[in-house]
């Protein structure tokens, strides 16, 4: 029997330069829960050194999907989702090399790392807000070797969207969803976006704040909360489904 | 002007459609954002850019560019340049970044669109 959950798939930590210092383990499991949700994604802009922080705050609770927000060399923002943590620590391993420069948090903001308590166990040096010298189909294609699903962020944004640096989805990249924003209509994401209908849509949140976590989210219909599952849904797999809203 | 007049101008070098060199140009923009420059250019329009992701391509199909002109002396992917073989697109190369170039082309009395 199918259940419909609720997931935000795109969530940032106190390791994003741009996210919320309050953006900690326990805050974050306790806005994901209060928005109801059963699934969500971390995905920091090119690193994915809180996954673990969150997952073990949240506990059996909520499924933490390990996962990453990479700047392509395009200046495409795209979402990488896995399974496990190995997987989204080998594409960390993947964009570091690729990633250049140093960060100045007094400009651009701090980089924390933190354990399920929300101490501050390390701080990334790493330029985390620049790009990487690696393409679109690169990324998408490293994401997939690792069983990974790859998803064009905010395609309704004009800047870091696909759409917006790319006018399209180039014909032989094989995305496994668009993601549309928060305040997004989706009727006019159709409209003005043909891809819209080629692919599967999600809506997530973005959050860099905790009160905005869930304020964007797909429902999942599925028989399991599993990434298994999840990706299932995406693919319109044996009555498996997303929603959005 | 021809785009082979701007080109032998300007020194821009053919990567490929050397053929199209006696297109008019009769407009010029300037911008990396795939989505604005599907808005906002018109047919006949020379398009400068630092985008070399091969979707330029399609782009300047689309709406009928005169060429396209990558600045900074940017060498598109390979597969960028088969595509616009492919689809019969003038691509030209200059080592001038955007803000000399799109001055050169002005004082050659190209004007935006």
């Amino acid at each position: 029997m199918l259940v419909n959950v609720l997931a935000d798939l795109h969530v940032h930590t106190c390791l994003s330069p741009c996210g919320d210092l309050l953006m900690r383990p326990r805050e974050i499991v306790e806005a994901a829960k209060h928005a109801q949700l059963s699934i969500l994604g971390i995905c920091d802009h090119n690193s994915a050194e809180n996954v673990s922080a969150v997952q073990e705050a949240a506990g059996r609770d909520l499924l933490v999907l390990p996962g990453m927000e990479v700047t392509t060399v395009e200046e495409v923002h795209l979402l990488a989702l896995f399974e496990n943590l190995e997987s989204a620590l080998c594409l960390q391993e993947f964009v570091y090399s690729a990633l250049e420069g140093t960060n100045n948090p007094e400009r651009f903001g701090w980089q924390v790392v933190v354990d399920a308590q929300g101490e501050p166990v390390a701080t990334v040096n790493k330029l985390l807000i620049g790009a990487t010298s690696l393409t679109t189909s690169t990324v998408v294609k490293q994401i997939h070797r690792l069983n990974g699903l790859a998803i064009a962020a905010h395609v309704d944004r004009e800047l870091y969207s696909l759409i917006g640096v790319l006018g399209f989805v180039p014909e032989d990249l094989a995305l496994d969803a668009l993601e549309v924003s928060t305040k997004a209509n989706i009727d006019e994401v159709r409209n003005l976006i043909p891809d819209a209908n080629r692919f599967p849509l999600v809506r997530s949140s973005d959050a860099h704040l905790s009160e905005d976590i869930g304020k964007g989210r797909t429902e999942f219909w599925v028989e399991h909360i599993t990434f298994s599952e999840l990706a299932k849904a995406l693919g319109g797999r044996e009555g498996r489904r997303a929603v959005v809203a | 002007m021809t785009l082979g007049e701007i080109a032998k101008k300007l020194g821009l070098k053919y990567l490929c459609g050397e053929a199209k060199a006696s297109v008019p140009v009769t407009g010029g923009y300037a911008c990396d954002l795939l989505s604005d420059v599907m808005a906002h250019t018109k047919p006949g329009d020379i398009w400068v850019t630092r985008q070399v992701h091969e979707n330029i391509v399609a782009v300047a199909s689309l709406k009928d560019l005169a060429g396209i002109v990558l600045v900074n002396g940017r060498q598109p992917e390979d597969k960028t340049i088969q595509k616009a073989e492919q689809e019969y697109i003038a691509l030209l190369l200059s080592e001038l970044p955007a803000f000399e170039l799109v001055g050169r082309l002005y004082q050659e009395g190209v004007r935006g669109t």
